[in-house]
């Protein structure tokens, strides 16, 4: 394993924020790597710091102190505009609840991390954002509005969007928080399809369950690591979605 | 960043949310079209106003010979004999803030037409004084300067002497009337005016060539009288201080020396002091009203354009916070923003001035209220609510493009 890349690595990284006359330690000093392909869920309670932690990882906010490499390069010294292109080339995101662009077809949507990137001509943006639509599925729902979709399939889009800029890595953040169970797995197979595929996928979520279907868990507590274990024993949500109740949801 | 990647992603955030943008839009459309209809009444009011007063004869000025002493005894100004028909010449020639002149000699007698007489005026003037007294000519033709060379015996009648002299309603054009003894074939009838604030009928006259009264009638070299209207009211003081240069030049008059006293004016010069002052007052109290007006219809447009940017733009801050974290940099959010809230505010504002123009056109037809569209005022609503328009798109955008991403994403 240690021949493998890092694309991720974090040294005692800490962050507090100050609320009110409070201070709240959200971080206190995380440290681990994540290494190319791998599959890692980030799981903790509610407040275990595991947003915090996320948003890190994402460069949507920087340390207090500690460092963080991604893809080798330092972020914590980063401003605001390199932490942007920094997240345009490198991260893709996939939230809660999907946040994609109101009143707008699927493959607008899928293009917009390519819109601000001046080196991609608009003819391979909208190849790029296709293929993208086409690796989740949905490559026949090219021009549907995204007011015009179920969950599943927004949340595809998004997860289209996170690839569209073939990123160092994919964080997902309760992917599939807002989803019923069937299409739940309908989401995770497709996670495991993009891992099969040499994708390095970070998921964090409160939902144990999920870890099963993943290489590898971290576990949070009050802004600490408590627990960092690799999966030998990785569940298929292929056969997972298959041994459902076919009415267990509707 | 290249800018032709931000303009198609304000493109299509204003096309995806077509509501939304219209909305936007509207509210500038509205603010200029109001701004625009409001002060084109306003102005229309005010110019049909003043040119109500000025038909009244506000800048007319009126030279009548004067102040001849003989042994003490001041002389009646209609003996005198100081204006001549050089005078009005050179007054018509070197004077440059008078549209009109016309010399003016009168005689009164008895108009006679078959079995029918009236007394009136028969008044000797030149075709500019139909527009310095605001006379016009309801039937038939003003005489013309062949008529003035030749002298021609031909007439104009006010209504009063029309009434009189053809009391059986015939048309009195092309007929012969008699003054005293002397025949004028009538030309034209003057349209009714009424009697003035002074209770004088205003149609008890008659028109004729100058030349025609000075020759056949008066038999006389030297004017009764000169009458002009300066180009505008203002102007009014100005061209009566040219008049009396030019008269007093003319007359040899000797201006004030160490050892003498200057000579004293051999004639008068009266302007319309009463009705220029209420012109002025008027004028000035309409200019403060249009200000008003004005000042409170681009507050009132400003204000609304202001709130449905700021609420349009703070709503999207989920939105700015979305394409901050797939790779948007402040900078990238901020022009999206100036972009999307100039074409808004351009497109609405070119349609609020078309919509602004319509509306008054509307108004004058539908109401047949005066309206008067000023260049300046589309310009100043254009710019002030486009400019509004702007900063209140880009504001909020640039607070939300400050924010971190993941604050922004998570804005309720």
């Amino acid at each position: 394993m240690d021949d493998k890349k890092v694309v991720i690595e974090l040294q005692d990284v800490k962050r507090e924020f100050i609320v009110g006359d409070e201070t709240v330690h959200a971080l206190r000093g995380v440290s681990f790597k994540i290494f190319e392909g791998e599959f890692v869920t980030i799981m903790g309670k509610s407040g275990s710091g595991k947003s915090t932690l996320l948003n890190q990882l994402g460069c949507l906010d920087t340390p207090s102190s500690g460092e963080y490499f991604l893809d080798g390069v330092s972020v914590r010294k980063m401003s605001k505009a390199q932490r942007a292109v920094l997240r345009n080339r490198k991260i893709g995101f996939i939230f809660q609840n999907y946040n994609l662009l109101p009143k707008t077809t699927s493959v607008e949507n899928v293009e917009l991390p390519l819109m601000y990137n001046a080196d991609v001509s608009s003819k391979e943006r909208f190849e790029r954002a296709v293929n993208a639509l086409e690796s989740v599925g949905l490559g026949d729902r090219l021009y549907h509005k995204s007011n015009q979709m179920s969950g599943g399939q927004m949340q595809r889009v998004a997860i289209a969007r996170a690839l569209v800029n073939n990123p160092a890595v994919i964080l997902a953040d309760e992917a599939t928080g807002n989803l019923d169970t069937r299409t739940s797995f309908d989401i995770l197979v497709l996670f495991q399809k993009l891992h099969a595929e040499g994708r390095t996928i970070i998921f964090v979520t409160h939902n144990p369950d999920i870890a099963h279907y993943s290489s590898r868990n971290i576990q949070l507590r009050d802004g600490k690591v408590i627990s960092d274990e690799n999966n030998q024993n990785i569940l298929s949500a292929a056969e997972g979605l298959a041994a459902l109740p076919v009415n267990s949801d509707e | 960043m290249n800018y032709g990647n931000l303009f198609k992603i304000a493109l299509r955030a204003i096309t995806a949310n077509k509501t939304r943008s219209f909305l936007t839009a509207l509210g500038i459309i509205i603010g200029i079209a109001s701004v625009i209809t409001m002060l084109a009444i306003g102005q229309g009011t005010k110019r049909s106003i003043q040119s109500n007063i000025s038909e009244m004869g506000s800048n007319m000025i009126m030279i009548s010979p004067g102040a001849d002493m003989r042994g003490g005894v001041r002389q009646d100004a209609s003996s005198m004999e100081t204006l001549k028909m050089t005078d009005y010449e050179s007054i018509k020639n070197d004077c440059n803030y008078i549209k009109a002149i016309s010399p003016v000699v009168t005689s009164s007698g008895q108009f006679i037409y078959g079995n029918n007489n009236t007394p009136s005026t028969i008044y000797g003037i030149n075709q500019d004084y139909l527009e310095i007294r605001q006379l016009t000519v309801a039937d038939g033709d003003m005489f013309t300067d062949t008529d003035i060379k030749a002298s021609t015996k031909v007439c104009i009648l006010g209504q009063t002497v029309v009434d009189n002299l053809f009391p059986d309603g015939s048309d009195p054009i092309g007929k012969v009337v008699r003054f005293n003894a002397i025949p004028f074939r009538v030309v034209g009838v003057l349209k009714k005016k009424g009697y003035n604030s002074m209770g004088m009928d205003q149609d008890d006259l008659v028109l004729a060539p100058y030349t025609s009264v000075m020759k056949r009638i008066l038999a006389q070299t030297y004017l009764g009288g000169i009458q002009c209207s300066a180009i505008t009211e203002d102007v009014t003081d100005k061209a009566t201080e040219q008049i009396t240069n030019i008269l007093r030049q003319n007359h040899k008059l000797k201006d004030a020396t160490d050892s003498n006293e200057a000579d004293a004016d051999d004639f008068n010069i009266r302007s319309q002091e009463e009705l220029s002052t209420m012109m002025n007052s008027t004028t000035n109290m309409l200019t403060i009203l249009l200000g008003c007006v004005a000042g409170i219809s681009l507050i009132v447009g400003g204000i609304g354009i202001m709130n449905i940017m700021y609420v349009s733009v703070t709503e999207r801050t989920r939105e700015i916070g979305l394409r901050m974290s797939v790779g948007a940099r402040g900078i990238d959010i901020l022009n999206q923003f100036l972009i999307e809230a100039i074409l808004l505010s351009v497109t609405g504002g070119i349609i609020g001035v078309f919509l602004g123009i319509g509306a008054s056109y509307a108004i004058k037809l539908l109401a047949h209220w005066p309206i008067y569209i000023q260049l300046w005022t589309i310009i100043m609503s254009f710019a002030v609510c486009t400019f509004t328009g702007v900063f209140f798109g880009w504001y909020p955008a640039k607070k939300a493009a400050q924010l971190d991403p993941i604050d922004a994403i998570r804005y309720e």
